[in-house]
């Protein structure tokens, strides 16, 4: 379970660059929600899926994971907890260790790192199993380097290294955002897949309102640092862009001035 | 012309093929040196400037310790150790009070020009092996080459295996990309603090074989040593990728950085032969490495540079109007 109480952050207080970037946002998700997160640029959503992971800490408000405040806790504490994907496929990965490697280091978030081997040959097989899902050909090319794989690729193996130590809470931010159409459905489905069969607690943000809508149980609008709209059940199921558009219109007072939006739904 | 000819039969081939033993030793010696920077310039992506220092830090313990009736191997051990010190000074300077990689070198670089004096009690000691037990001298070239290489297999196997652990990879995760390494529970700090603590305890423990080699500890040994360091890291990488291209691993890249330490006491030893004066020989190594440096970006600029696009067009309007006239 994933709670935000009341969090503000203002980046570069006090100079002429001061902008906050949240005010006073506040979510409780449930165990299983899997939170789909929609808003204009910089409205915010980067900045709060950041102040879950703990980037940087925030100047207001608590972040609750299991009923436990994690605000006092640097990035790497709190990664254990958490299961990140990064809009861009560089971020989430080493290029110059193997795919096997990459995949052992995550396997050991929130454990302490010793003599043992970095990784064995029992969670070499492990990873082979787990790869063969994806059906990407990757099981076959365990030891590469994943600077050598595609973006897609990369992207599939971040998300493996996100999910194979059960998180509380699965951070996807606009993680399809930098592929092209087709591999990024290939990966949007195999987050889908993921999502369900583990039960995971997820917020997925993305900028195309169709994916928005199609996934999971419930929906979040941002603007200008809160979120605005907040959809479960069963009206989340009979949504369609145009009821979002005009419920946006409704709460903000403005249309949505995003052409990448309303050009990708 | 007279002295042109009179230099080229002054030049005896034999000359530089007695040196040349000597040349390798030393170039074992710090290819060792090299292997530590390795850990700091390579793995972990942090220009470490302390090891000028700590190669110096590793002479000065060994020679007092062994004037004072030390044995050589436990004045070995009390050199790593101090080298390993100075490397969490560097290490606390970096990730505890957030100065910049380059000047957290530097300031404990200075910082140990002071302490290896305090070390030694003078600028210059000599440990010479007519007076004590050493683990190696020049007086004995080919068993001094047979110990470098024992020191550097078990330096490399060493390596190998610690950077094929969980903390190892730490290390390495952190180096190439620290912000997926935070998202993975890894505390950069702490990896970022081990990683100079190791190469400074293998920086010291060259510089101890180097002040036993050459018989004296002196307070200048370990001045342009990240230079050196870093020509035999380059030269062994450069030239281990040209052979093995992909099949390069990381005990193949290890090996080349001793083989790169070697190769450039031969490049020196040319150097000298070829009666160079000797002061220059620094400014001759910064040009090496300024090379070795570039040419991967060289290779890139000739690839990718806009002088070539421009005649690679120039051209082909005059192919068109060739086509047209005909
Ligand atoms: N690290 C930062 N430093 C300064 N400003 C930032 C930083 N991160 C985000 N911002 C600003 O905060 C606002 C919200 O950004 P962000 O959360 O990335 O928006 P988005 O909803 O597009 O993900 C933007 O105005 C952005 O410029
Ligand atoms: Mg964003």
């Amino acid at each position: 379970m994933l709670e935000i109480k009341d969090v503000y952050k203002t980046f570069n207080p006090g100079t002429i660059n001061e902008k906050m970037a949240l005010r006073g946002v506040e979510l409780k998700l449930n165990d299983g929600d899997f939170c789909t997160v929609i808003g204009g640029n910089g409205a915010g959503k980067s900045t709060m899926l950041n102040s879950i992971a703990g980037t940087w800490p925030v100047d207001n408000g608590m972040i609750l994971i299991d009923g436990q405040d994690v605000s006092g806790l640097p990035e790497h504490k709190r990664a254990s907890l958490l299961g990140r994907v990064f809009q861009d496929p560089r971020m989430g990965t080493v290029a110059d260790m193997g795919i096997d490697e990459n995949l052992a280091i995550a396997a050991r978030r929130g454990k302490r790192r010793g003599l043992a081997w970095g990784v064995t040959n029992a969670e070499r097989e492990k990873y082979r199993e787990l790869l063969k899902q994806f059906d990407l050909g990757l099981e076959n090319r365990m030891t590469a380097k994943v600077g050598l794989l595609s973006g897609g690729q990369r992207q599939a193996v971040t998300l493996l290294m996100a999910t194979i130590k059960k998180p509380k809470v699965l951070l996807l931010d606009e993680h399809t955002a930098a592929l092209d159409p087709k591999t990024a459905a290939k990966v949007l489905e195999l987050s889908d897949k993921i999502i369900s069969e583990n039960n995971l607690t997820a917020l997925m943000v993305t900028h195309n309102m169709n994916d928005a809508i199609t996934h999971g149980n419930r929906l979040i609008m941002m603007n200008d640092g809160k979120i605005i709209l907040d959809i479960s059940g069963e009206e989340k199921k009979k949504l369609t862009v145009a009821t979002l558009l005009a419920k946006f219109k409704e709460v903000s007072g403005s249309s949505l001035a995003n052409d990448r939006m309303l050009l990708d739904s | 012309m007279n002295s042109i000819l009179e230099y080229f039969s002054s030049l005896n081939p034999m000359t530089f093929l007695s040196q040349l033993p000597g040349n390798i030793a030393q170039g074992i010696i710090w290819g060792l040196m090299a292997l530590g920077l390795f850990i700091t310039f390579r793995l972990l992506n942090f220009a470490d400037l302390t090891v000028d220092g700590s190669f110096a830090t590793g002479g000065a313990v060994t020679a007092i310790m062994i004037i004072n009736g030390s044995p050589a191997w436990l004045a070995a051990l009390v050199a790593v150790v101090a080298g390993i010190l100075a490397g969490l000074v560097t290490g606390f300077l970096h990730t505890g009070l957030g100065i910049p990689d380059i000047l957290s070198g530097i300031l404990t670089q200075i910082a140990l020009y002071s302490i290896n004096l305090n070390i030694m009690g003078k600028a210059n000691l000599p440990v010479s092996y007519r007076n004590y037990d050493l683990i190696l001298s020049a007086s004995n070239i080919k068993m001094a080459i047979l110990i470098g290489l024992i020191f550097a297999a078990v330096i490399i196997g060493l390596m190998y295996w610690f950077f094929g652990t969980e903390m190892g990879s730490t290390i390495r995760s952190t180096g190439s990309n620290p912000d997926m390494s935070k998202a993975q529970g890894i505390n950069i700090n702490v990896a970022k603090v081990i990683a100079l603590a190791l190469s400074n305890g293998v920086v010291a423990l060259s510089g101890c074989l180097f002040a036993q080699y050459q018989g004296f500890a002196d307070i200048n040994m370990g001045r342009g040593a990240i230079v050196i360091g870093l020509a035999a890291v380059i030269i062994g990488m450069v030239i281990g990728d040209a052979i093995f291209r992909k099949k390069s691993n990381f005990i193949i890249k290890l090996i080349f950085v001793v083989i790169g330490g070697i190769l450039y006491y031969i490049a020196m030893g040319i150097v000298l032969w070829l009666k160079m004066p000797t002061d220059d020989t620094k400014l001759f190594t910064a040009v090496i490495v300024a090379l070795f440096l570039a040419v991967p970006n060289l290779k890139e600029m000739s690839k990718n540079s806009f002088k070539k696009a421009a005649k690679r067009n120039v051209k082909n309007v005059k192919m068109e109007a060739k086509k047209t006239d005909a």
